[in-house]
């Protein structure tokens, strides 16, 4: 019995040590194959669901990431378009981001749902594409609230769009 | 028991360590230091795992080398870059020429691989050097012939001349030497468009735009030195230009591109000029017999009030119900006349159908809410100063049109050369519709098409991407077309009107289409779509469109989305031929009632690297796609061997 307890007890260390290194090794994985692996690790890791998501599911994790980040963007760009309502820049940059929410982001969603590995990269370049071409109506100007939440957006869904290549 | 094999035969009950049965208070600690044992294990291994787990170094191979946020560091503040910079062109009173750059460093780290890839394979441009406005297109004793504002010198605008190439089928060209340069007082400042005349005699009169060495524009008069030269290689000015100066109450930079002549009930030429008074863009006719001197008629052939001035006027009569060009001087009941005009404000060639009445010269159009520059352009892309010719040859009516780069000056200046021709276009008067003209690649493009690849009802469901396998995809002669099956579980989205902010915006009938120049990672791509939206009345309005806005990772080049309406009739299925060919794309709707053409600038989707792909952004549509697409081979355009004729 004792032995029995004993050998119990260094089967689940090892068990847990073994399922831990596999969804360590997953996230880590999938991260190495992304532009920008500080990133895609510290948006998958803040996420609870990630220690039991697939591919499929950090998929999700990220495209969902770039949903909170765009909807942050968006706010703060309806901030200073209060300030600035015929600011140029700014209206182009809210057209962007709306496109990014109402248009890549649920049609990432419903084509990794439907493991639609091409369809949902092209929702998330998009958001790249949009994010950069925001952050392009304020070249040349040395800073602006922006500069920030453009990058962030642009990187994370650059790593959405590097996993959902890795789809098999 | 046996007690002879054992060393120590235990007493019953007496040795616990052998027994099996510990005492009890041993059990316990072997129990506690077992459990203790195995926990402190388990602790220091998944130590060991949070540890082992942090942060990896990055692997050596990133697929972006080029930082997507990179800007190029301006050293000058952007206000005094942008206060000193005038587009070039504007200075002299011509339209502008380039592409304002956002600072004067190349917009992206650009390879010479990635250079070299967006020269054309089979659109007209010279070697190198810059290049705008078709002149004076013609047919003569076998040849085509094109000259174009052409800078010898520079890959920006400057020091125009008077470039020259020839060919037998509108597609092989053949450079010749300048046909003229700025070496006279009357177009020491530029030698500017103009246009060919073929008088019936034989002659050949070109009139062309001379800025004077004090810029002011005269219409100047010049012909070939030589009739018997096929080639047509050598000109001569008329010793007594200029034959035409701005007239009274006109700017003197507001006076150039002299149209091809027709003859009137009299007898006599008659050209057009185009100018503008205040906001009013016009359009001059004048008289001559000899080409020499001339006589201004009283009023204009048209003005409308609001579209600034007019440059590159064209004007020739269609066959309503034809299959054919015919000759600048018909007019009869069974033509209506083209007026067109490029839009200096606006860098966007309008034109509009009407009629000629030559007795009092002037044109009325069909339908004044679409009168020239206020309705239809010939193309709804990077587009300008198009010209067209009679080609008594095949009897057609063939169209010219400039296509400008879109990306900065600085990487014009580092790749050297700039813009290209489009293919050659037949024009025609839509049957059909009645109300706008066919445009159509001429048919010698077809000789340049290698193998073809088919594909048949293709499904592309609502919300996805089909990768089409047809090997390089660089250069193509596409013909899609495609069957719409609406989807009853659908609920009715608010559809985006028009092309809207590109291939993104998702509606229940649409965008629809093809993806070119894409990588494998749609990290660049350049759909070519039709969308449709549901109008109020419940009929259904269709859009063709060109959606450049992820077309290259580099930020500075110009990303548009062009479109438009396009007609629709009754039976038809949606339908487009898209000719693809390294940085140019030009794409036809409905067999050329709305045609758009786009300068794209990749910098992953490049040689290999080039895919093709179907696309369906619609959430209430499925649609079938069934396509023939031909690989096309280089046009080869190279200079003339005249060496081997002289």
């Amino acid at each position: 019995m004792k032995n029995l307890m004993c050998l119990a007890a260094v089967l689940i260390f090892f068990i847990q040590t073994a399922i831990l290194r596999t969804e360590a090794n997953i996230i880590a994985q999938t991260c190495q194959k992304t532009p920008n692996p500080p990133v895609c690790l510290s948006s998958l890791k803040s996420d609870p669901r990630s220690t039991q998501a697939d591919i499929y599911g950090l998929a999700i994790i990220m495209v969902d990431v770039v949903k909170a980040k765009s909807t942050t963007t968006l706010n703060q760009i309806n901030q200073l378009l209060k300030q600035s309502p015929r600011d140029k820049g700014l209206i182009d940059c809210a057209d962007r981001y709306n496109a990014v929410l109402k248009g890549d982001v649920p049609e990432a969603y419903e084509a990794i749902n439907v493991r639609r590995r091409m369809f949902a990269l092209d929702g998330m370049n998009d958001a790249v594409n949009e994010a950069n071409g925001c952050e392009r109506n304020f070249a040349g100007r040395s800073s602006h609230p922006l500069t920030k939440l453009n990058k962030d957006v642009a990187d994370v869904a650059s790593v959405a769009a590097a996993v959902i290549n890795q789809f098999g | 028991m046996d007690t002879s094999t054992s060393a120590y035969a235990p007493l019953p009950g007496e040795d616990p360590l052998f027994s099996g049965h510990p005492p009890a208070s041993l059990r316990r600690s072997w129990k506690g230091f077992a459990v203790i044992f195995a926990s402190v294990l388990f602790l220091l291994s998944l130590v060991g795992l949070i540890i082992h787990q942090g942060p990896q170094q990055p692997p050596d191979v990133m697929p972006d080398k080029q930082d997507e946020h990179h800007h190029p560091q301006s050293t000058t503040p952007a206000s005094e870059t942008t206060s000193s910079w005038e587009p070039r062109g504007k200075a002299l009173g011509v339209s502008a020429k380039s592409n304002p750059p956002v600072s004067d460093e190349l917009s992206y780290n650009w390879t010479n691989a990635m250079f070299s890839w967006q020269r054309t394979a089979f659109h007209f441009q010279p070697e190198r050097n810059w290049m705008n406005d078709p002149n004076g297109p013609l047919f003569y004793k076998g040849w085509y012939h094109l000259f174009y504002q052409y800078n010898p010198d520079s890959a920006i605008w400057g020091n125009i001349t008077w470039g020259h190439a020839v060919s037998t089928d509108l597609i092989h060209w053949l450079y010749l030497p300048l046909a003229m340069v700025a070496d006279q007082w009357y177009d020491a400042n530029g030698v500017w468009s103009g246009s060919a005349t073929l008088l019936p005699d034989g002659q050949i009169v070109m009139l062309y735009t001379g800025d004077t060495v004090d810029a002011v524009q005269v219409v100047c008069l010049a012909h070939p030195a030589n009739l018997s030269d096929p080639l047509l290689i050598d000109w001569v000015k008329y010793s007594g230009n200029p034959v035409l100066t701005p007239p009274p109450g006109i700017l003197t930079t507001d006076f150039r591109d002299p149209t091809t002549a027709w003859t009137g009930p009299d007898g006599k030429w008659r050209i057009t000029i185009g100018s503008k008074v205040n906001t009013t863009g016009i359009s001059f006719v004048y008289h001559t017999e000899d080409f020499k001197t001339y006589n201004m008629s009283k009023g204009v052939l048209h003005a409308v009030p609001g579209t600034g001035m007019w440059e590159c006027i064209d004007f020739y009569p269609v066959v309503i119900n034809g299959s054919k060009g015919v000759e600048t001087s018909v007019n009869n009941p069974s033509v209506k006349h083209v007026l067109k005009a490029s839009l200096d404000d606006t860098k966007v060639d309008h034109y509009a159908l009407g009629t000629y009445f030559e007795e009092n010269e002037t044109w009325v159009p069909d339908n004044p809410a679409l009168d020239v520059g206020i309705g239809l352009k010939y193309d709804y892309g990077r587009y300008y100063a198009s010209k067209t010719f009679y080609d008594q040859n095949k009897e057609r009516r063939i169209l010219w049109g400039w296509i400008n780069e879109t990306d900065t000056e600085s990487d014009d200046l580092a790749k050297g050369w700039a813009s290209v021709q489009t293919i050659p276009r037949t024009v025609l008067f839509d049957n059909k519709t009645g109300t706008n003209l066919i445009q159509w690649p001429v048919e010698e493009i077809e000789e340049l098409r290698l193998n073809n690849t088919d594909f048949s009802d293709v499904l592309v469901e609502a919300g996805t991407v089909v990768e089409l396998d047809i090997g390089t995809a660089t250069q193509l002669d596409i013909l899609v077309e495609f069957e719409v099956e609406p989807l009853e579980s659908s609920e009715t989205v608010n559809s985006s009107v028009g092309c809207g902010g590109g291939a993104v915006d998702r509606g229940t009938f649409g965008p629809f289409g093809i993806l070119v120049i894409a990588d494998e990672t749609l990290t660049e791509l350049t759909p070519i779509y039709f969308n449709l939206a549901n109008s109020t009345e419940g009929d259904v309005t269709t859009y063709f469109c060109a959606d450049e806005r992820r077309s290259s990772k580099a930020p500075d080049v110009f990303k548009q989305v062009y479109g438009s309406e396009v007609p629709v009739l009754d039976g038809e299925k949606h339908f487009a031929r898209v000719l693809v060919d390294h940085s140019i794309v030009e794409s036809f709707a409905q067999g050329g009632r709305t045609v758009i053409t786009s300068r794209v600038y990749p910098t992953e989707a490049i040689y290999g690297a080039a895919r093709l792909f179907l696309f369906n952004n619609a959430t209430g549509l499925n649609v079938k796609a069934t396509l023939k697409i031909w690989q096309l081979n280089s046009a080869f355009i190279h200079p003339f061997p005249l060496d081997q004729i002289q």
